[in-house]
C-alpha cells in the first residue's frame, strides 16, 4: 500500500494575489460586509453568455470541481471531500431542475434549495457562480476577511437562501418553505441538500415526521450518501441503514439513485411526490474527482499547497472514469 | 410601534369570578386576528392550548407540529422566509433551552418575524417542577441579536402587548404564564394610585412615583411584589416610583436613567420571577453601569432549582420574591 499523501499542509499555502474582479457597471459588486439582504445580480445579457456556456453540463461539473480546489488552496482550506460529492446533485438541481432566475434571485415563485449539509458551501458557490448568480471571479476571495463567502452559507452571498452549516437544521426550514408554498397555493417547491451523517441529527427526523404527515410533497430531501463523515464511515459511528427503510416509514417516497449520474438525478428530482415528500438517496464518493483520496475520511477538509492544488485540477481535468 | 387602541381590549373582558389567564386572552386574540390577516400562521406544538378552538376559515393556517420543538423553531423561520408570521408556541424553557439554537441560527440570525408565545414562564408550571419551571429563559433571550424580549404583568397587557409586537419586523420572545394572575389595573385602583400610562411595547411603563428609591419589577406577581413593597415604604415614610419594565430588550434605559436621578439617590431594587443571573435584574445593572455608580439589588428566585410543590405564588413566597425583600433590600440600601 503506498504511502498517504498528507492532504493538509502545515503552513498556509502560497496563493498568487485574488485578481480584481473585472470592472463594469452592469456587475455587482463584491459584498464587502456580511450584511443580510438581496444583492444585485449578472445583467440578462451576461447570464445568457453562462446559459449558454452551460449547455455541456459535464464541463460545468469539472468547471465546479477546480473552482471547489481553488477554495481549498486558500489560506484556510475548505471542506473539500463532502463538496466533491455534491457537485452533480447540484449542478443538476441549479442547471436543470430548479424553477429559479438568477436575474431575479428573490423572485416569489422561485424553487427555494437548503443546503443543509452547510459545509459543503464551497459546492453551493461554485454551482452559483457557474449558474450565474454571481461573477466566478468573486470565489478568489473565498474566505477573504470582510468578504461574504464564509465556509457555511452565508446570505450576503446571491443565491443562498438561508444560512445553515450546524447541523440538522435545513429540513425542518424546509417544511417551513413547504409550508408555506401549500398556504399560498403555489407550486413552488423545496429542495433541502443533506448530509449523510447529518441525519445522526434528531431535528432531521422531527422534520421528516412532520413532512410525511403534513404530505409535503413539494418537498425534496436529497441525501448525499457518501458514507463518512469527520472521523469515521457513517456505519462505524452511527449507523444508518437501512436508510430508505427509515424513510418510508417516515411516509416518504423513497428513490435511491447513482448522485454522480446525472441523468438519473434529474430523473429521481422531477417525478412528482403524488401527496408526498419525497427523499432522494443519491449514493456518492467523498472525493469524487481525485481518485487518490475517493472515499477516503482524509478527504473530509484540507488546505491545498500549490503543489497539492496542481494535481488536484489535473485530475479533475481529466474527469471522471 | 404605537399604543394600543380601543380594540386592544378585545378578549380581556373579565368573567365574572375574576381575571383571565394572560395565555388565554392571547389565544382569543390570536383567533380574532387570524381570521383577517392572511400572515399570521399558528404553529402549535401539542400545547393543548388550542384544543377546541375553531379557527373557521384561518383553520389551514392553525399547524400542530407535535412535540418537537426544535423542528417547530425551524419550520416556523421557513414559514417567515417565505413572507408568513408565525406564532410559534410552547413552553418558556422548551423555547429558551431545548430549542434554543433553532432560536438562534433560524430565526434570530434571519431577523426573522417569528413570535414566540412561551407559556409557563418563571415559575408558572408550579408543581410540575424545575424541568417545567423557566427561571433563565429571559436571560437566554435577550443575549440573542435582533430578538425583542417581553414579559407582561396581566393578562390585559398580554393582549395589548402582543398586538404591538406583531408589527415588529424581527423575532419576538412573550412570555407568558399558565393560570389566571390578578389584574393590574384593578389592583392599581383598589391602591388608589393615579391612572397608570398604557402600556407601549419598548417603554417602561411608570405605576407609581417615589422619591427616595426606584423599585423595577417584570412579571404578574414581581409588579404586585413591587406595588405592595412601595404601599409599606411609605408608610415607613420612603417613597418609591415603581416601574414595570415590561420589555427587557430592547430595554427602556432612558426612562429608568431617568427614574433613578430624580429620586436623586442611585439605588434601584429590580423584582423577577428568574434566576438572579442574566434576567431584568443583571440587565438593568449592566445598563446603569455605564452611566454613572448604582447601586442594584435583585431581588429574585435564588440559584437553585424548585424542587418542591407548590403553585406559582406558593413557589415565590417561598423563594423569597416577597414585598417584605424588596422592603428590606430598600431599606437597607437607603440606610
Amino acid at each position: 500500500m503506498p504511502p498517504r499523501e498528507p492532504l493538509a499542509v502545515a503552513e498556509p499555502a502560497e496563493l498568487p494575489e485574488p485578481p480584481e474582479p473585472p470592472e463594469s457597471a452592469e456587475r455587482p459588486e463584491l459584498p464587502e460586509s456580511a450584511a443580510l439582504g438581496d444583492r444585485p445580480a449578472f445583467a440578462e445579457a451576461e447570464v445568457a453568455q453562462v446559459a449558454e456556456a452551460a449547455v455541456d453540463l459535464a464541463a460545468v461539473a469539472v468547471r465546479v470541481r477546480e473552482l471547489i480546489v481553488g477554495m481549498c488552496a486558500s489560506a484556510d482550506g475548505g471542506h473539500l471531500g463532502g463538496s466533491m460529492s455534491l457537485v452533480e446533485i447540484l449542478v443538476t438541481l441549479y442547471h436543470e431542475v430548479l424553477r429559479i432566475d438568477p436575474t431575479r434571485p428573490q423572485a416569489p415563485d422561485r424553487d427555494v434549495l437548503l443546503l443543509s449539509k452547510g459545509h459543503g458551501a464551497i459546492a453551493l458557490y461554485a454551482v452559483l457562480a457557474t449558474r450565474g448568480y454571481f461573477p466566478v471571479e468573486w470565489l478568489d476571495r473565498y474566505a477573504a476577511p470582510g468578504g461574504p463567502f464564509l465556509a457555511h452559507p452565508n446570505r450576503a452571498v446571491p443565491g443562498v437562501e438561508m444560512p445553515t452549516g450546524s447541523l440538522g437544521h435545513g429540513l425542518a426550514l424546509g417544511v417551513g418553505h413547504a409550508l408555506a408554498a401549500r398556504l399560498d397555493g403555489s407550486d413552488r417547491r423545496c429542495v433541502v441538500v443533506l448530509g449523510d451523517g447529518e441525519l445522526q441529527e434528531g431535528s432531521v427526523w422531527e422534520a421528516a415526521m412532520a413532512a410525511g404527515s403534513l404530505g409535503l410533497d413539494r418537498l425534496t430531501a436529497v441525501i448525499d450518501r457518501n458514507g463518512l463523515q469527520l472521523g469515521d464511515g457513517t456505519e462505524d459511528v452511527i449507523m444508518l441503514e437501512p436508510l430508505a427503510d427509515r424513510w418510508r416509514a417516515f411516509g416518504w417516497t423513497v428513490r435511491e439513485v447513482d448522485g454522480h449520474d446525472r441523468g438519473a438525478l434529474r430523473a429521481a428530482l422531477t417525478e412528482p411526490g403524488a401527496g408526498r415528500p419525497v427523499a432522494v438517496i443519491a449514493r456518492t464518493v467523498k472525493g469524487r474527482g481525485l481518485p487518490y483520496v475517493e472515499g477516503q475520511v482524509r478527504s473530509h477538509f484540507a488546505r491545498l499547497g500549490e503543489t497539492q492544488r496542481g494535481r488536484a485540477l489535473r485530475a479533475v481535468r481529466r474527469g471522471i472514469r | 410601534m404605537s399604543a394600543a387602541g380601543p380594540a386592544a381590549a378585545a378578549g380581556t373582558t373579565a368573567p365574572a369570578g375574576g381575571p383571565r389567564a394572560g395565555r388565554d386572552v392571547y389565544r382569543d386574540l390570536l383567533v380574532e386576528l387570524m381570521a383577517t390577516d392572511a400572515r399570521l400562521v399558528c404553529l402549535d406544538s401539542d400545547t393543548g392550548l388550542f384544543s377546541g378552538v375553531d379557527f373557521g376559515p384561518a383553520s389551514d393556517r392553525y399547524v400542530n407540529l407535535g412535540i418537537a420543538e426544535q423542528n417547530l423553531m425551524g419550520v416556523a423561520a421557513g414559514l417567515a422566509r417565505s413572507g408568513r408570521i408565525p406564532m410559534v408556541n410552547t413552553m418558556a424553557t422548551f423555547a429558551s433551552t431545548r430549542a434554543l439554537e433553532a432560536v438562534k441560527v433560524d430565526i434570530a440570525f434571519n431577523d426573522l418575524p417569528v413570535r414566540i408565545v412561551a407559556t409557563h414562564g418563571g415559575l408558572a408550571a408550579g408543581h410540575l417542577g424545575p424541568t417545567h419551571h423557566a427561571l433563565e429563559d429571559l436571560a437566554i433571550m435577550r443575549t440573542l441579536p435582533n430578538m425583542t424580549v417581553v414579559a407582561p404583568a396581566d393578562a390585559d397587557a398580554c393582549a395589548r402587548l402582543f398586538r404591538q409586537a406583531l408589527e415588529l419586523p424581527g423575532p419576538v420572545y412573550l412570555r407568558l404564564g399558565r393560570a389566571a394572575t390578578p389584574d393590574l389595573a384593578a389592583t392599581l385602583a383598589t391602591a388608589d394610585v393615579p391612572d397608570a400610562p398604557p402600556v407601549r411595547l419598548g417603554r417602561v411603563q411608570p405605576l407609581r412615583t417615589g422619591g427616595d428609591v426606584v423599585l423595577a419589577a417584570c412579571g404578574p406577581y414581581p409588579v404586585l411584589a413591587a406595588l405592595d413593597a412601595a404601599d409599606e415604604l411609605a408608610r415607613r415614610g420612603i417613597g418609591a416610583t415603581v416601574l414595570n419594565v415590561h420589555t427587557i430588550r430592547p430595554l427602556d434605559v432612558e426612562t429608568l436613567d431617568a427614574a433613578v436621578r430624580a429620586t436623586g439617590r442611585p439605588v434601584v431594587v429590580t423584582v423577577e420571577e428568574h434566576w438572579p443571573s442574566g434576567g431584568l435584574g443583571s440587565a438593568v445593572a449592566e445598563a446603569l453601569a455605564e452611566r454613572r455608580p448604582t447601586r442594584v439589588l435583585r431581588v429574585a428566585v435564588p440559584d437553585g432549582f424548585v424542587a418542591v410543590a407548590g403553585d406559582q405564588r406558593y413557589l415565590l413566597e417561598r423563594a423569597g420574591v416577597t414585598a417584605a425583600a424588596v422592603v428590606d433590600r430598600a431599606v437597607a440600601a437607603l440606610r
